[in-house]
């Protein structure tokens, strides 16, 4: 019988922070995005404070630091590295696990017995000590008969005083309802809050409500996605682990700038850095693209402005993972979209149509042997720029892209030698 | 002192876990006979990590910890996954501070320094204090 769990690291970002930071255990953290821009994570204390996911620093910083709270620029390198280390314990611990985001993953829990409930709390209070042991990062664990129910269970993990953390459905359906009758319907997975209004027409309210709906009605008037939903609310296993070891579908990097910009001269540099940034994630990926494409524009924020937004994509001759093959692709395209006088807020690369870097397929008009040297060049460079950027295009930003303004990043603690923490003696 | 040679170190392998060891590709003609019996070169990742995903580096400030040979900024290996015990030596959490040293389970909780010069900490009730993870090597530098 299916049984699954879903571990979701507890405001990540934050959690993150803390680990070389005892000093700030109980201290409100939030993580801002890049840029400084709005607040992207908070720690528990400063959701108490009545900060709100996404809004916007300037608003709530003068607040937030009288109230001794402690803010973050956004560290990917730090976050990244810990998140690794998490998705690594987990999949030594299951059958399987999906990494669905950064901070959270499906388990394969196969054959466990759900109907002895003290088999689930037992595995699940020792994942999280675990993980809280090795890494540092506090998790919450949900555990049930579907995807769809250890969300719900996750979601009454939060408000757990006996065991925090950890909540687990049985396969029985008094069980089940009883959970479902907690939880109100914007939280199901899948359905949100856009979807929840449309249903409170029919008077639904929680998931046990919509758990306890006509199948054929669903099927008729709303989507499969959303009848499966409710067969998996029911203990219906609808979907498996998402297994599928499908490469990326495309790469984008893409970035608000922290000044406007108005001259192509200046807006090539920063847009060549995302062409750079986004070539060389690809060639992690071990991917090669074969056509890819450059956004600009202008904030819609700001009404006043006059607003532009456009895009241009460009096949490429042969599938590659050669920057020099994108940045000339960049610099036939920006000009065709860009516009004078237009105060430019945000720019980005995209990368598509990827294939295997061992299917790769040569073009008519390109030396095979040229091919090869071209990726030891690529190779070469990604070895160097990894410790420090000191390769760079003559067509980039002399700063790089790493100079936007981030005025508190913590130190890249796990991934750079010269950022160790420091311990006293 | 006696010294014992090892074996030979790749200096490339200190960031790397890829090993090309097959780079050469020999089309035709005999392939090298040394080729049977290429091993990797010694890692020093694995000679000295035991539990990758819990393990952490820190650089050490100060000298009360000479006596474990633990110099100014030598790199600490630290293992999350091992139980401290009794003559560990440990990164703890002391008053909002990670500190190094070694820890004293009897007769009674303290931090002592490998340091004539320093004094050992003793922890007192509801004092905030936390071992952080188990210093499993020093790496001390000379160049």
């Amino acid at each position: 019988m299916s049984v699954f769990a879903l571990v979701d690291c507890e405001n990540f970002y934050a959690s993150c922070e803390r680990i070389f930071r005892p000093d700030l255990k109980y201290k409100p953290i939030v993580v801002l995005s890049s840029n400084d821009g709005c607040v992207i994570a908070r720690s528990k204390e400063a959701k108490q404070l009545g900060i709100q996911m996404g809004v916007p620093w300037f608003k709530t910083k003068k607040n937030f630091l009288k109230n001794g709270g402690v803010f973050f620029s956004s560290n990917f390198a730090l976050y990244g590295d810990i998140s690794n280390r998490v998705m690594n314990i987990l999949a030594g611990m299951a059958n399987n696990i999906e990494i669905y985001s950064v901070d959270e993953a499906f388990l394969d829990l196969e054959n466990m017995n759900l109907e002895n409930s003290d088999i689930a709390d037992e595995f699940a209070m020792h994942c999280r000590s675990l993980i809280k042991q090795w890494v540092g990062i506090p998790v919450r664990i949900g555990i049930a008969p579907t995807k769809t129910l250890t969300k719900v269970a996750s979601y009454l993990a939060k408000e757990q005083t006996k065991r925090p953390g950890i909540f687990s459905i049985s396969n029985n359906w008094m069980e089940i309802a009883s959970s479902l009758k907690k939880v109100p319907l914007h939280e199901v997975w899948g359905v949100g809050r856009r979807l929840s209004k449309k249903l409170s027409v029919l008077g639904l309210r929680t998931a046990y409500d919509l758990a306890c709906i006509d199948i054929s009605l669903i099927r008729s008037r709303y989507s499969v996605v959303l009848e499966r939903t409710v067969r998996e609310l029911r203990g219906e296993t609808c979907l498996q682990l998402d297994k599928s070891l499908d490469p990326k579908k495309q790469i984008v990097v893409s970035r608000s700038f922290s000044e406007k910009i108005t001259r192509i001269e200046d807006l090539f540099p920063i847009v060549n850095d995302f062409g750079v940034r986004a070539c060389e994630k690809l060639r992690k990926e071990n991917q090669l693209c074969s056509k890819a494409g450059v956004f600009i524009r202008t904030s819609p924020f700001r009404i006043k402005d006059k607003q532009h937004s456009a895009s241009k994509f460009f096949t490429l001759s042969s599938p590659t993972n050669d920057t020099r093959d994108i940045l000339n692709g960049i610099r036939k395209s920006l000009p065709i979209i860009f516009r004078r006088n237009y105060p430019y807020a945000k720019s980005g690369v995209m990368l598509m149509n990827f294939s295997d870097t061992h299917v790769k397929q040569y073009s008519l008009f390109n030396a095979d042997n040229l091919l090869k040297q071209n990726d030891r060049l690529m190779k070469t460079i990604d070895q160097i720029n990894q410790k420090e950027n000191l390769i760079r295009f003559a067509s980039q930003s002399e700063v790089g892209y790493t100079a936007f303004r981030k005025t508190n990043v913590s130190p890249r603690y796990t991934t750079n030698w010269n950022e160790l923490p420091r311990v006293n003696e | 002192m006696k010294v014992n040679y090892i074996g030979s170190v790749s200096a490339d392998h200190f960031t790397e876990s890829f090993l090309p060891l097959f780079e050469e590709s020999v089309p035709v003609g005999f392939p090298s006979p040394a080729n049977d019996y290429l091993e990797a070169p010694i890692d020093l990742n694995k000679y000295l990590i035991k539990n990758q995903v819990a393990t952490f580096l820190v650089r050490a400030v100060g000298d009360s910890m000479l006596g474990a040979n633990i110099g100014n900024n030598a790199i600490l290996i630290v293992d999350r996954s091992i139980k401290p015990s009794h003559g560990s030596i440990v990164i703890a959490s002391i008053d909002n501070e990670f500190i190094c040293k070694k820890l004293q389970l009897r007769p009674k909780i303290a931090l002592l320094p490998e340091n004539e010069k320093y004094d050992p900490i003793y922890i007192e009730q509801g004092q905030n204090f936390e071992v952080l993870g188990v210093v499993i090597a020093t790496i001390n530098q000379f160049k």
